[in-house]
């Protein structure tokens, strides 16, 4: 029941920003405006779903955007010229990300500080591997991100495959139910036979994972990389989790409302931007938004209890 | 069509008929909008050019030139957030955009699909690598080599130099010192004995060369990117030492004390960096390429120098926090289309 309820608000939130998009900028409407709108905002929909992975297991990842930059840097130089090593290079970073979430648990260290940490390591790696901007996203890579299918643009597509892969692995399946636990109650997930080191190991894997996958499609779209090209993705993959439904504790999280959350965080700025709003407001008026909505959830979540 | 483009490029080649021509050009461009694209505002130089980009553009749609010169700055200076900002602006018509970009390579996607959507896409200062988009650079390289070499004149006996750097991982810190390097190998009295970054702030700067002073020889010149060359000097004023002869980059409370240095005690130096004004410069580059001019993908600006002579003129006129500028006209802009041509 909460489930289904916890998803109304993004769904009704994005369909009133888009409304209002359509509204200001009729040419949105259309197969290709869609796409233009929507396109970037399928490498934060993957990073998005990555960041929820740990905040479902009670953690926050301070780390991300430096992580998907770094991914970018891979992707544009290795995978492209030495496929195998580039390939390598990135089963080796989520190998890593599963490790660092063995070890926060098993030595019981804070997330938030671990990963704050690991952001300078990535960033350097990142500058190491590509001082200058530059590099080229491999052409498969690039034709599957501007792929025109019929009927719904690709960001429509590619945002309805991510949300559902995530719904099925985290909500629907067996070892996702487990995962979700861990972030409810860890321990009592713990008396009923479950390793937690290797569940968390297995949740910072995924985010890792998904994590990956986010730099690739940026490169994708991108077309090449540079050392920063990602750092923002820190702070929106959180207030999209956020802004999807998800909270901080318990394991509650909703990975279809991520996504929207997603989209709806990328529709607001472009939202802003067709306003003509000034560059110095769009910050804070994107922060209004978050918090208007954060401020209908609670409203809806009182008269619930109420009621 | 043809006939028109023809007459076009007859038109630029004779020059002296500068006015003429030009109003017959202006009047094709007069239903045509041209959009800025711009990443950062934060500092002086930034603040000038979007002045600069305010002036001409507001004259140019009051003269009819075109029917609107908007400008547009990212709330935050990120390569995704400047993507999503051209993708914004195909989907509002622009026919033109003109771009100050985050990143030479991470935006050619956006640039791909605005150059594919038919608009034309022109880049200065932080230009884009995508074929298919306008390049006004400035020889950043050259710049730098410039330093040392004018330093290699003011110190023949040479001695050690510290190098000031702009932002990490940004083409422009890179290209410029890889000149200042280059300099070096060249004239090999000189070393670098130390190097930070100053980020083109003169705070950053004052406190990362604080940071590394103590460490240091004695430094006889310090080479600069611009926006850094005040804060080195009062770092090496509040560390007790001797002032070393600090390249600077055109900003105003740069040239203040250069002229007060100079006042005191006969400092001499030399200053540059690139005029804001160059986005006035790409603005009428976009506009020749809609009128139908053909322009060369690849022109080049000079940078503007301010030397002992030129130090009071270009103080005088600068106005406080702001740095030295040029304001570019349509007929510079063809000068420069014929010179690349």
């Amino acid at each position: 029941m909460a489930s289904h309820y916890r998803i109304l608000l993004p769904i009704v939130s994005l369909a009133v920003l888009l409304g209002a998009t359509f509204y200001m900028q009729p040419r949105a409407m259309s197969y290709f405006g869609l796409n233009l709108l929507f396109n970037l905002a399928v490498p934060i929909a993957l990073a998005t779903i990555a960041q929820m992975m740990i905040i479902m297991v009670n953690d926050i990842d301070l780390s991300l955007g430096a992580f998907v930059s770094l991914v970018a840097c891979i992707t544009a130089t290795y995978l492209n010229d030495a496929p195998l090593l580039g390939l390598l290079m990135l089963v080796a970073l989520i190998v890593t990300y599963a490790v660092l979430g063995a070890v926060i648990h098993a030595l019981a260290l804070p997330a938030i500080v671990v990963t704050l940490g690991m952001s300078f390591v990535w960033g350097g790696l990142a500058l190491f591997i590509l001082p200058s901007p530059g590099g080229t996203s491999p052409n498969w890579l690039r034709s599957l991100m501007t792929i025109k299918p019929p009927i719904a643009p690709m960001a429509v597509v590619a945002s309805i495959v991510i949300a559902a892969a995530a719904h099925i692995l985290i909500i629907r399946s067996r070892v996702g139910t487990v995962l979700r636990g861990v972030g409810g109650n860890a321990r009592s997930v713990e008396r009923a036979g479950w390793s937690v080191i290797r569940l968390k190991a297995l949740a910072y894997g995924l985010a890792g994972l998904f994590g990956v996958l986010a730099g690739m499609a940026l490169v994708g779209l991108a077309t090449s990389a540079d050392a920063n090209i990602a750092l923002r993705y820190t702070l929106i993959s959180i207030a999209g989790v956020i802004l999807g439904g998800g909270e901080f504790v318990g394991g509650k999280i909703s990975p279809v409302g991520a996504v929207i959350g997603a989209l709806t965080l990328t529709l607001a700025a472009s939202f802003l931007n067709f306003l003509r709003l000034s560059p110095d407001w769009q910050i804070g008026a994107q922060g209004t938004i978050l918090i208007l909505v954060l401020a209908a959830r609670l409203i809806f979540r009182r008269k619930g209890l109420e009621v | 069509m043809k006939i028109s483009k023809v007459l076009l490029c007859a038109a630029s080649l004779g020059l002296l008929a500068g006015t003429v021509q030009a109003d017959g050009q202006l009047s094709d461009t007069s239903g045509k909008r041209i959009a800025l694209s711009n990443n950062y505002a934060g500092n002086s130089w930034r603040q000038a050019m979007l002045q600069s980009w305010e002036e001409i553009g507001s004259a140019a749609v009051a003269d009819g030139a075109v029917s609107a010169a908007d400008a547009y700055t990212t709330s935050e200076n990120q390569a995704t957030e400047q993507a999503a900002q051209i993708q914004n602006m195909i989907l509002q018509g622009y026919d033109a955009i003109v771009l100050n970009a985050a990143s030479p390579t991470a935006l050619n996607g956006a640039v791909k699909e605005a150059c594919d959507a038919g608009v034309t896409v022109v880049s200065f200062d932080g230009i884009v690598t995508e074929p298919c988009a306008w390049r006004i650079a400035v020889d950043f390289a050259a710049m730098g080599k410039e330093e040392v070499d004018f330093l290699a004149t003011r110190l023949p006996e040479g001695g050690n130099l510290l190098e000031i750097r702009g932002l990490a991982g940004v083409f422009v810190d890179d290209e410029i010192s890889k000149g200042i390097h280059e300099g070096v190998a060249e004239h090999s009295q000189f070393k670098i004995v130390g190097s930070v970054h100053g980020d083109w702030a003169q705070d950053v700067a004052q406190k990362n060369v604080a940071g590394i002073l103590p460490s240091l020889p004695d430094v006889v010149g310090v080479v600069t990117q611009g926006g850094d060359g005040y804060g080195t000097a009062q770092a090496f004023k509040a560390a007790g030492r001797p002032t070393p002869l600090i390249v600077l980059g055109n900003r105003q409370d740069e040239m203040a004390w250069w002229a007060e240095q100079r006042d005191a005690n006969g400092y001499e130096t030399l200053s540059l960096s690139i005029a804001p004004g160059v986005a006035s410069l790409a603005f009428w580059v976009a506009q020749q390429v809609l009128a139908g001019e053909e322009v060369p993908k690849d022109l080049t600006v000079p940078f503007l120098k301010v030397t002992q002579d030129t130090l009071d003129e270009t103080l005088a006129a600068t106005p406080v926090g702001s740095v030295a500028n040029v304001t570019y006209t349509l007929e510079d802009a063809q000068a420069v289309i014929a010179d690349a041509k």
